[in-house]
């Protein structure tokens, strides 16, 4: 379960200040699908980065699982965006030089696996994602739609408690994002607790509940029923 | 810091960006850092080898391994057949020569000089009496020969002259030596030994870097003794050498245990060397150390550019790295084994160019420097030191700007942020 409470991020670039997230109090349960909607600017990725610890929140509190986030050292926030997060980029953020294998295996090699254990299961992920015949692809090699289902592979082979996609869908055609949409569907279906911040109403639908932000707030929170808005 | 799984994690990434990257762009780098490989090893090589080469020329033209010469207070070795009755028990002495020697000078012009007071063309020179085949045998004096031809045991009146002494060979005229003018083969000139004037015919010039030969007159031994009226077979100086392998100190040290040194001064040829090329050896080490150590820095800054362009690039993947949860040093430890293989490679290249080719090479043809046949000198633990040094510098120079990216925001590496 993610809790936040009273999170401010404030920017500041030599004498100017911008505060993007204005005292937002947020809270993801343990299988929840959470989308995070709003206009450009709104605050939604920032949040996304907070709550993923992957930046600092110049205030408030964050707990993940009832563990104080907002306290703990960069190491272990390391080690928890190791081994409790997930991470799916808008732009896919695969090595160049790694192979689809390589690249969902290297998290699982960081946490202490031998090479052959982290291999098989990155390539039982991949096989998951329909990738079976791609493993040994460079990125250069794969398509968009590809790539991202490779980033998604990498962000869910090691169980993670919460999954954190930014834009998934951004770069990808319909069908392809349609494929991604269905991988996290099937994630959902099996309790995998999903934040993902997306610009699409249909995309947005797929999820348990959607925040809305506007210039740094969290103004509406509604939660859907299953496969369609309330 | 740096544990295990760090370790593996950043060698998993080295390998495979170095297996991706550019094959121009690894070939370059490795080019650098052989050619600094070189340059540490190869310019203080040839500048002690410089050196080096006086003392194999001195070792081989003249002194042999170890030398035997009169003490100071005398002209001979007492007892010299004493002295060769021993050396002749000794197993390891493969040969020796004895020389006779004598202070004389040579005069050139003295038919031409129409005056007394026209100054003589008269040089001062170390006369030497030779066994011309066992000379020959063991320092290869004939094939010094540069003009005329070599002494034979038969020969009288016939003089061999080292080419410092012929104004067209010498450096110049230097106090007490003037060199000699329009002297060839075939030409008469007086000497002079120990009051006693005779009239020789230069049979031919002997070429050498090294003094003892190329400011030396060459005579037959019996024709010498003649001369300065000794008819004994007492000499000035043996030189010996000793089976491949042989320790001239430790011969040394024989010598003078079984008495000889009471009537003789044995050294070795390093003893007999002048202390003042020791001393030049030692300061072109130094020289050649501050050269190459130019080198190094420029080699360690070509590593520290590379890998901070490398590294800056590659800003926002540094940034899904740690983003995903890889350490960052496991991320810095990448980039050092990109730096090693770079020192690594270049330096086992660098090993075989320099004892496969280089060594060889130059052993076969020396360098043909004015007053020395340079050799190239590079022994084993000297050359590791420098590969150690290599590989050092070149870690450090690899290490240093991966830090410096890696310990950036990692948002802000993601973002693109500054």
């Amino acid at each position: 379960m993610i809790d936040v409470k009273n999170l401010v991020k404030t920017f500041k670039d030599g004498p100017i200040e911008t505060r993007v997230l204005k005292g937002i109090d947020f809270t993801a349960q343990d299988g929840e699908f959470v989308a995070v909607m709003g206009r450009s600017g709104a605050g939604k990725s920032t949040l996304l980065y907070q709550i993923s610890l992957l930046d600092e929140p110049t205030s408030g509190e964050i707990r993940i699982n009832g563990k104080e986030a907002h306290l703990m050292s960069e190491h272990e926030k390391m080690l928890f965006r190791l081994t409790e997060f997930g991470y799916v980029f808008q732009d896919y953020a695969l090595l160049p030089e790694l192979t689809a294998l390589e690249n969902v295996a290297l998290p699982i090699l960081m946490q202490g696996a031998a090479r052959s254990a982290a291999e098989a299961k990155a390539a039982d992920t991949l096989t998951r994602v329909g990738l079976s015949t791609r493993l040994d692809n460079l990125p250069s090699q794969l398509s968009g739609g590809e790539q991202q289902r490779v980033s998604v592979s990498r962000a869910i082979a090691h169980t993670p408690d919460v999954l954190f996609a930014d834009e998934p869908t951004a770069n990808l055609d319909r069908e392809s994002s349609a494929r991604v949409m269905d991988i996290f569907r099937e994630l959902h279906t099996a309790g995998q607790t999903i934040i993902m911040v997306t610009h699409e109403d249909e995309y947005a639908r797929e999820a348990d509940r959607v925040v809305t932000l506007d210039d740094g707030r969290i103004i509406s929170t509604p939660a859907l029923k299953q496969g369609g808005l309330a | 810091m740096f544990s295990l799984l760090n370790i593996r994690i950043g060698f998993y990434l080295a390998v495979r960006q170095l297996r991706r990257a550019s094959r121009w762009t690894t070939s370059l780098i490795v080019f650098v850092m052989l050619l600094t490989f070189l340059n540490l090893v190869v310019v203080t090589g040839i500048l002690v080898g410089l050196i080096e080469g006086i003392n194999e020329s001195y070792r081989t033209q003249y002194a042999g391994d170890v030398i035997i010469s009169a003490l100071s207070t005398k002209e001979y070795i007492e007892d010299t057949s004493g002295v060769l009755a021993f050396l002749g028990t000794v197993p390891q002495v493969t040969r020796l020569t004895k020389r006779y020697q004598a202070g004389g000078t040579i005069e050139a012009n003295y038919l031409t000089r129409t005056s007394e007071t026209e100054k003589p063309n008269a040089t001062g020179a170390q006369v030497v009496g030779i066994d011309p085949s066992a000379e020959d045998a063991f320092t290869g004096l004939a094939s010094h020969i540069i003009e005329g031809q070599y002494l034979a045991e038969g020969d009288y009146d016939q003089i061999l002259v080292g080419n410092f002494l012929l104004a067209r060979y010498a450096f110049g005229e230097q106090p007490g030596l003037t060199p000699l003018e329009n002297v060839y083969p075939g030409t008469k000139v007086r000497l002079t030994v120990g009051g006693v004037t005779r009239e020789v015919v230069v049979k031919g010039v002997v070429k050498s870097k090294i003094g003892e030969l190329g400011m030396s007159v060459f005579i037959p031994a019996s024709e010498l003794r003649t001369i300065i009226s000794r008819s004994d077979q007492n000499v000035a100086q043996i030189a010996v050498r000793l089976t491949p392998g042989s320790d001239p100190d430790a011969f040394k040290d024989l010598l003078l245990a079984s008495g000889i040194g009471e009537n003789a001064r044995v050294q070795t040829f390093e003893d007999s060397i002048p202390n003042g090329v020791a001393d030049i050896k030692t300061t072109f080490a130094m020289l050649g150390n501050g050269f190459s150590s130019i080198g190094l820095v420029v080699a360690a800054i070509t590593i520290f550019i590379v890998i901070f362009i490398n590294a800056i690039t590659r800003r926002k993947f540094i940034g899904i790295l740690k983003g995903i949860g890889i350490s960052g040093e496991a991320i810095e430890i990448s980039y050092v084994f990109q730096s090693l293989f770079y020192a690594v490679i270049g330096s086992l290249i660098g090993l075989f160019v320099l004892y496969g080719v280089l060594v060889p090479a130059v052993a076969a043809h020396p360098i043909d420097f004015p007053f020395s046949d340079g050799i190239l000198v590079a022994p084993i633990d000297g050359t590791a030191v420098r590969i150690a040094l290599l590989v050092l510098t070149t870690v450090i120079a690899g290490y240093l700007p991966s830090r410096m990216i890696v310990r950036k925001n990692t948002l802000d590496s993601i973002l693109g942020r500054n």
